[in-house]
């Protein structure tokens, strides 16, 4: 087994070529979060753990993160985007263990995580929910909605993760509808609220790792929206697909993190 | 058909895998579930975009709910999550909408579901409109696919009996072609139609579906030739006139006459009951009746 720094390296080159060979846009958005669910997927879930990607346009990176599990074959990932794939630009919900909903219009992961985690409390199973948000999907009154419903069912098996990058569809969050501090908002909700480095995997696993204390989490990773590609944090890196040129010197970047 | 329903829930949905959930609906209604259930009755709240997502984690995890609201709030506001969260992951989500058509009354437009049917029929969520108090139960007994339940006021006429459930079922005999009532309506023409000799009346039938598979050959039979009567408190929009018609259609069939009374929306601009926005649309007893016998 690889350790972990190396495992990581070869899934994001992975999940670049991934997006290259398939001309596939939202690179951004997977580069922002792509070590949050490395991290989450090898070094916090257990077997059991579920997982929602609220934020379907990054499915790519969750691909990405099964494959480096062995749950998504490398054939099949091949198939990304690609007519007769199991693998869409925005997940399905049908045919890959681990992908449990079709998402990527955005507020819908936090009320189907709640639902999950109202099923395992109800069973006494001791599973862990995690969803993964964008920033911009706040913007979503359902979030809201899934947010006081958690919070009164003292839903201490929800875990919600929001990929702070900043920037979305048509402009920088705080120029679009502005969700600063995002952390004092939903901390005003009475919810435990953490901010982390959304790049610093092992701050990611410290602040995971805590023991729930009766009520549910909210974890807000500060991220750059395409870490690492030549347009890091800009609004292209949103839906643009990489140019080839753009794509090696990606490709190096990564490298150069773990030679 | 609330209380109805509530007494169908308790006999046909016991067991520690049943959730019932509300969006802060059925006052004197649910209480009785709420006791029964105890923490598998949620009030969600005034969110009907969470219940649906709730409900869809839950029968993602193979647990078997109920979703309760008043008819328009049940399928409109969260359409998005019927169709994303339960459709598309194929989950068994039984959805309950009270007061279809104009059932809420005077409570205003706002409290009206007239195009419910098409909506959920359009996402492929099995539609049924019972006609009567006693299909509650068969109907809650046989969830198997996203289901929606259109509930309304069971209005035949009082002291009868109703057939068995069936989704087609033929109320009363008749020898001048059929109509074809959707849920409740099958009363209020039964109402009408009663005391009318059977030869110079239509047959009446309750329909509870739209799966045209399940419509009887001998329905086929009595509109060969004779005229076709689609009565829905429904707009005509992806109703039962609409479906009805492509299934003849499909057969290369077409009836003696084609009569279509759905609902009209609101064609004066003013407000009512039930009742009245039923007259406005040809839907009420008299004007069924008038509609029959000239």
């Amino acid at each position: 087994m690889h350790p972990f720094p190396e495992i990581l390296r070869d899934t994001k080159l992975r999940l670049l070529r991934l997006h290259r060979e398939a001309n596939c846009g939202h690179v951004g958005g997977n580069f922002s979060c792509i070590d949050a669910l490395m991290a989450l997927h090898h070094r916090v879930m257990k077997p059991d753990d579920r997982f929602v990607l609220s934020k379907g346009h990054s499915a790519g990176a969750l691909y990405a993160a099964l494959w480096s599990l062995g749950r998504i074959s490398e054939e099949e990932l091949q198939t990304f985007t690609c007519d007769d794939s199991l693998l869409p630009g925005h997940p399905s919900g049908r045919g890959i263990p681990g992908l449990m909903f079709a998402t990527g219009s955005l507020g819908h992961g936090p009320s189907l995580a709640a639902g999950l985690a109202v099923a395992a409390r109800h069973r006494g199973q001791g599973h862990q929910i995690f969803c993964l948000c964008s920033d911009g999907e706040w913007q979503e009154g359902s979030c809201w909605e899934a947010l006081t419903f958690a919070i009164h069912q003292r839903l201490a098996n929800l875990t919600l993760l929001i990929d702070q990058n900043g920037l979305q569809g048509f402009g920088r969050t705080a120029d679009v509808i502005s969700c600063d501090d995002l952390t004092g908002r939903i901390g005003a909700f009475g919810v435990d609220v953490r901010r982390v480095n959304g790049h610093d995997c092992d701050a990611i696993v410290k602040v995971l790792s805590r023991p729930p204390d009766g009520a549910p989490r909210v974890v807000i990773l500060d991220t750059v929206k395409g870490r690492g590609m030549p347009f890091e944090d800009s609004l292209e890196s949103h839906y643009l697909p990489l140019s080839e040129s753009q794509y090696e010197a990606a490709r190096q970047a990564i490298e150069r993190e773990v030679p | 058909m609330r209380k109805a329903f509530a007494d169908a829930v308790l006999t046909q949905c016991g067991g520690e895998d049943w959730f019932f959930l509300t969006g802060d609906l059925g006052f004197m209604a649910l209480e009785g579930i709420q006791s029964a259930f105890g923490k598998r009755f949620m009030n969600v709240g005034v969110a009907e975009q969470n219940m649906i997502g709730v409900a869809a984690g839950l029968a993602r995890e193979s647990l078997r709910v109920i979703v309760y609201s008043i008819a328009p709030f049940c399928y409109a506001r969260p359409f998005e999550q019927i169709r994303n969260d339960i459709c598309l992951g194929q989950l068994p989500v039984c959805l309950v909408g009270n007061g279809g058509g104009y059932a809420y009354g005077h409570m205003g437009p706002t409290h009206h579901a007239l195009e419910d049917c098409a909506a959920m029929n359009a996402l492929g969520v099995r539609v049924v409109a019972p006609a009567f108090d006693e299909d509650l139960s068969a109907l809650l007994a046989s969830i198997d696919t996203p289901t929606y339940i259109r509930l309304g006021f069971d209005a035949r006429p009082a002291g009868t009996v109703v057939p068995e459930y069936a989704p087609w079922r033929q109320i009363l005999p008749g020898g001048r072609g059929a109509i074809a009532a959707l849920g409740p309506l099958a009363g209020v023409a039964w109402q009408a139609l009663s005391d009318l000799p059977v030869d110079s009346r239509p047959a009446l039938w309750a329909v509870c579906g739209f799966d045209s598979t399940q419509i009887p050959p001998q329905f086929f039979d009595q509109i060969s030739t004779q005229p076709l009567y689609v009565l829905e408190e429904h707009v005509a929009q992806g109703g039962l006139g609409m479906s009805l018609s492509l299934a003849l259609m499909e057969r290369g069939l077409r009836p003696g006459e084609f009569v279509h009374r759905p609902a009209l929306g609101y064609p004066t601009g003013r407000y009512g009951s039930q009742n009245f926005h039923r007259a406005q649309c040809g839907l009420d007893v008299i004007s069924i009746r008038t509609m029959i016998t000239g």
